[in-house]
């Protein structure tokens, strides 16, 4: 079955608050392994096909890092 | 990787994003629950202004891709005045910190409640004076420790709903931003309210209040909001009090209807007192009006 939605990423705008994972409703999301150039762990799609493109992540998102959309 | 497109993109200066404001803070998610209520409006970007004082909280207006004010300390609100007496059309939105709009400011906020100044006021309420270090605002909790306060603070803190309802606010909410979908109804409404209308947000402040106050990070504090707020619209302003870790009252408090603005009042009682002038007219902005001459004519005084 295909995900309902789809999550965006911007991550060299990420400061790994952790505020999209903490409150993606159906726990879509992870903190990377990586970094980004400023340092921060930012969010992966860990369980995409979950996604519901509610953009809970998307309002939270202090920093305009993320966002989920709906798929057509 | 990065050519894709923030959907708020269009309320947003793209160009000083990655914004100044800590992890974690409640700031940015407090100007995106904004640009929310603004797409959500329906309104024209040339019809709204956004007004700041000095803060983090402040730089707001320097983030928005909108007109918008940066102006003194504690000012905000007679800017905004200002503003709106020369454009009645324009929706001018103050959107400021606890220090800046309710310590040295406070006395605006009250008189423009008292004169339903028609303006919204969003007050990101992260109980200090953040930007210059943390020291004991208007709304520190008692018992909070902060750079002037370092064996905890003991003054009484304002109550920002309750001082709100006082002044004479037409709508007053207040809101966490853990409270997310709720905060963007309440800037909206707040937004199509005419009259003096108020939104505070609660907010954290991690590298200053909560780190002092071993209350831990902006996450952490996102589930004591989630766990201590009690949420109870049309609640007494009375029981708005916040205590240190104690739970608190949120919700919407105020929503009336009906109460003259300050333009409609001085209208109302200029055409009873004026009406027989030669050269009187109603009073519609800069663009359109005129003053009361002896008797002179009454087009355009301001042209633009
Ligand atoms: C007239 C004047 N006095 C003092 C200051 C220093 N000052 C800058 S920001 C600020 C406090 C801001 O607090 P708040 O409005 O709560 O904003 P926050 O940084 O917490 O978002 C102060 C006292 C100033 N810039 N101008
Ligand atoms: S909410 Fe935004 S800044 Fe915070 S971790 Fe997620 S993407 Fe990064
Ligand atoms: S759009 Fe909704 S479901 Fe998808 S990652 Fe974001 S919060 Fe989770
Ligand atoms: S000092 Fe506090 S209010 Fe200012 S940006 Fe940092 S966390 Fe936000
Ligand atoms: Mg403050």
């Amino acid at each position: 079955m295909s995900a309902k939605g789809k999550v965006n990423f911007m991550v060299e705008r990420c400061k790994g608050c952790g505020f999209c994972i903490e409150f993606c409703p159906v726990k879509v999301l992870e903190f990377s392994k990586d970094y980004n150039m400023k340092g921060y762990h930012f969010p992966v799609a860990a369980h995409s096909e979950k996604c519901i493109g509610c953009n809970m992540c998307g309002m939270y998102c202090p920093d305009f890092a993320i966002w989920g959309e709906k798929n057509k | 990787m990065e050519n894709v497109k923030h959907p708020l993109s269009k309320y947003l200066r793209e160009d000083r994003m990655p914004h100044m404001w800590c992890p974690g803070c409640g700031i940015g998610t407090a100007m995106n629950a904004f640009m929310h209520a603004l797409e959500k409006s329906g309104l024209e970007k040339n019809d709204i202004a956004v007004v700041s004082g000095i803060g983090c909280t402040g730089r707001v207006a320097g983030y928005v891709d909108l007109d918008s004010f940066h102006t003194t300390h504690g000012r905000a609100i007679p800017f905004a005045e200002g503003l709106k007496a020369t454009k009645p059309d324009t929706k001018v939105i103050v959107i400021s910190g606890d220090g800046d709009l309710m310590s040295i400011g406070g006395n605006h906020f009250i008189h423009a409640g008292r004169k339903n100044m028609d303006l919204t006021v969003i007050c990101v309420n992260n109980l200090n004076y953040a930007m210059t270090g943390g020291q004991v605002s208007a709304t520190t909790p008692v018992r909070s420790i902060t750079a002037t306060a370092p064996h905890g603070s003991f003054t009484t803190p304002f109550s920002l709903p309750f001082l709100a309802e006082a002044s004479g606010a037409v709508y007053v909410a207040r809101w966490t931003v853990f409270h997310i979908r709720e905060l963007q109804k309440a800037m909206l409404e707040a937004i199509n309210k005419k009259g003096f209308s108020f939104v505070e947000v609660i907010s954290p402040c991690p590298t200053l209040y909560e780190r002092r106050n071993k209350m831990g990070d902006g996450l952490a504090r996102m589930k004591f909001y989630k766990e201590n707020s009690i949420v109870k619209n049309g609640a007494d302003t009375k029981e708005t009090n916040i205590e240190i870790n104690k739970p608190f009252v949120v919700g919407k408090f105020i929503d009336i209807e009906g109460k003259p603005t300050y333009l409609e009042s001085m209208n109302k009682y200029y055409d009873e007192t004026f009406q027989c002038q030669l050269g009187y007219k109603t009073y519609k902005g800069t663009r359109y009006s005129c003053n009361i001459s002896d008797g002179g004519v009454s087009e355009g005084c301001m042209d633009d």
